[in-house]
């Protein structure tokens, strides 16, 4: 029940000894705080680290061709096979895990002419299915579809940076570019994803239907490499080995080759990232309830010292008329009180301060690879203040029952 | 009002138990005004402390307004003091970060007086003490006297049975004193018993008997006509 008259008299306490209740309620304060701060930073490193992956499809499979290592049905070591649509198209056949594959072929670095303003950019050719593997960000256009690789349209998908050097502010849609020499219409633009260098480098470069390229290239039905994303229940390293198996039986490589075909795993890459943030977390954590321990300690400190101080106070109360009982709440009500006040307060600093720092990040461009968007959970940090609170007030439990047993006889004596 | 049979009271230090009083026999009147001298280490500071619920006893029987005042919970010895007893002690003991008028609601506000009755009332006794208009000062703000006048009204808003006044006048000037000593005459007067400790012999003749105390027990316990 709501005691209006205790709460008056508690307030009126705190009110007449601010210093003694500012220094509790600093120690509080302060220990939230850099607790929020403490769990902002190491989501802000996760945050930042993982953001290289961009929206990346982060369970698929990097495969490319090596030269050969091993002699094998009358083949010589020493040479270099070639993908081709039908080792695609047989993968596909032989593998349900794969949920998108994306065969590229790397056109190099081409020259591109508008008008007067030239400019050399990386040039890929691409399937539809490369949005889903590695999200781009589509700002004005399209990306290509069926259609465009089948009728090996001359489009092409350009990023933001290019736009930028050949258009300048004006508008790039559907307009013709010369591109090593052939004319191309801009279907789309895109920004990239990822943060910092990454973007930048990702924002100069333009992407052509994959078929156009191996007509241009002189490569028909050949690609260079591929990226298969894996369908989400999928352990890629579980079909790693068979698929390159595939991929050497078609090629006459022997099985044994470790060469031959090479791969890149994303999904282990990217498991090594989350598992040393779980590691990360587990320590921040761990800082985390040690300070908060340090905060229950501090003010289970501060509540004996301020017992100690009020011994007169409580003695004259108890010559008055008060209970044990009125003593202990009195003191225990007191120190709930202002560890929520000043807990909450910390909280809302903390977590003020960190979408600061998130804003200013953001507004200045200054993410980088290492720290990103810090945040906190807001029902962690209520969390944390819940804990602080009910051990805050089992810690003054203690000054409280050494409050109730002080002998009035002994409080008042006169030095 | 008071009766007190047998009472002793020791302490147990280390190995050896020191026997402060030594069966207590003392009756006390309703409306008497009564001073309790002797020596320091007489036992008079424990013997009030025993009236006024503040202490124990060892042995011996102590029946207040015939209710039997023993081995009582901390909780019923609270009640019993706010219900029977107004204190005054030497150094005054009021809350320094309260005013006089807050100081003098206290015991209500643990009677669970509501607020506006507790104010009215503490104006009331400030009233009575000649303090109204320092109502909202503080305890620092105002002289020994004026404080002393402030606890006084502290003790009787409760309504006491009984009035303990450990060396009121301890801390106070001749004349300031006996300007304390007036109010309690006064209060006296309206029917409230009163006990005082003290050792100076002008406040103890000003009261109605003298009870002597020495080594723990009464030495000469003289009426006073007046």
């Amino acid at each position: 029940m709501f005691d209006f008259d205790k709460w008056q008299e508690i307030f009126n306490t705190i009110e007449k000894n601010k210093l003694r209740s500012t220094l509790t309620a600093l120690g509080v304060f302060w220990g939230i705080f850099m607790l929020i701060l403490l769990l902002g930073a190491g989501k802000g490193m996760e945050n930042g680290v993982l953001q290289m992956f961009g929206d990346q499809a982060v369970n698929s499979l990097y495969v490319w061709t090596q030269k050969t290592t091993k002699p094998y049905k009358g083949f010589s070591p020493g040479r270099r096979v070639q993908f081709t649509n039908d080792d695609i198209k047989a993968l596909r056949d032989n593998f349900p895990e794969i949920k998108h594959v994306a065969s590229r072929i790397h056109m190099g670095s081409l020259t591109f002419i508008k008008g007067n303003n030239t400019g050399a950019y990386e040039v890929r050719g691409e399937l539809p299915d490369y949005i889903h593997i590695e999200p781009i960000d589509i700002r004005e256009g399209r990306f290509f579809n069926p259609l465009d690789i089948k009728e090996r349209r001359k489009i092409i998908v350009i990023g933001k940076a290019i736009k930028k050097v050949l258009f300048g502010d004006e508008e790039a849609l559907g307009k013709y570019v010369k591109v090593g020499g052939i004319d191309y219409r801009i279907t789309g633009i895109f920004k990239s994803k990822r943060k910092g260098e990454r973007a930048m480098e990702d924002e100069q470069t333009a992407f052509i239907p994959l078929t156009t390229a191996q007509q241009i290239m002189n490569m028909p039905n050949r690609i260079h490499w591929f990226v298969c994303s894996m369908h989400d229940d999928i352990v890629v390293s579980d079909v790693e080995g068979e698929l390159k198996a595939l991929l050497r039986k078609r090629h006459s490589i022997h099985p044994e080759d470790k060469e031959g075909i090479g791969s890149f795993n994303l999904a282990k890459e990217f498991g090594q990232f989350t598992g040393l943030f779980a590691a990360i977390k587990l320590f921040v954590g761990f800082v985390g309830i040690m300070t908060l321990f340090a905060g229950i300690v501090g003010v289970g400190n501060v509540m004996l010292i301020i017992v100690k101080e009020r011994t007169k106070e409580i003695g004259i109360r108890k010559a008055m008329g008060a209970t044990p009982g009125s003593i202990i709440s009195m003191i225990l009500l007191e120190s709930v009180f202002i560890t929520t006040l000043s807990g909450y307060l910390g909280l809302l600093a903390g977590t003020g301060l960190l979408s600061l720092v998130s804003y200013a990040l953001k507004e200045f461009d200054a993410e980088s690879m290492f720290f990103a968007n810090p945040e906190v959970d807001f029902s962690i940090g209520l969390l944390a203040l819940t804990l602080l609170v009910f051990f805050g007030a089992i810690a003054g439990l203690i000054p409280a029952l050494h409050a109730a047993r002080i002998n009035p006889v002994v409080a008042l004596r006169d030095e | 009002m008071i009766q007190l049979r047998n009472i002793r009271k020791s302490y147990q230090t280390g190995f050896t138990s020191l026997e402060v009083l030594k069966g207590i026999e003392l009756d006390i009147q309703e409306g008497e005004f009564v001073s309790i001298m002797g020596s320091s280490g007489s036992g008079k500071s424990t013997l009030l402390n025993i009236l006024g619920i503040l202490d124990d006893y060892t042995e011996g029987e102590y029946v207040l307004d015939n209710t039997l005042i023993k081995n009582l919970s901390q909780k019923q010895a609270a009640q019993y003091r706010n219900q029977f007893i107004g204190f005054v002690f030497q150094s005054f003991n009021l809350l320094s970060f309260k005013t006089a008028l807050e100081n003098v609601a206290l015991p209500l506000y643990y009677q669970k007086v509501p607020r506006k009755k507790r104010q009215e009332l503490a104006l009331e006794y400030l009233d009575r003490v000649g303090l109204k208009e320092w109502a909202h000062h503080l305890p620092t703000q105002m002289s020994g006297g004026q404080q002393q006048r402030v606890a006084i009204a502290r003790a009787l808003i409760s309504k006491p049975k009984v009035l303990l006044a450990d060396e009121p006048t301890g801390a106070l000037d001749t004349k300031t004193s006996y300007e304390v000593m007036d109010i309690f005459k006064e209060v006296n007067n309206q029917g409230i018993t009163i006990i005082v400790v003290t050792h100076e012999n002008d406040i103890a003749e000003m009261t109605n008997r003298i009870i002597r105390l020495r080594d723990g027990v009464i030495e000469s316990n003289t009426i006073l006509a007046q």
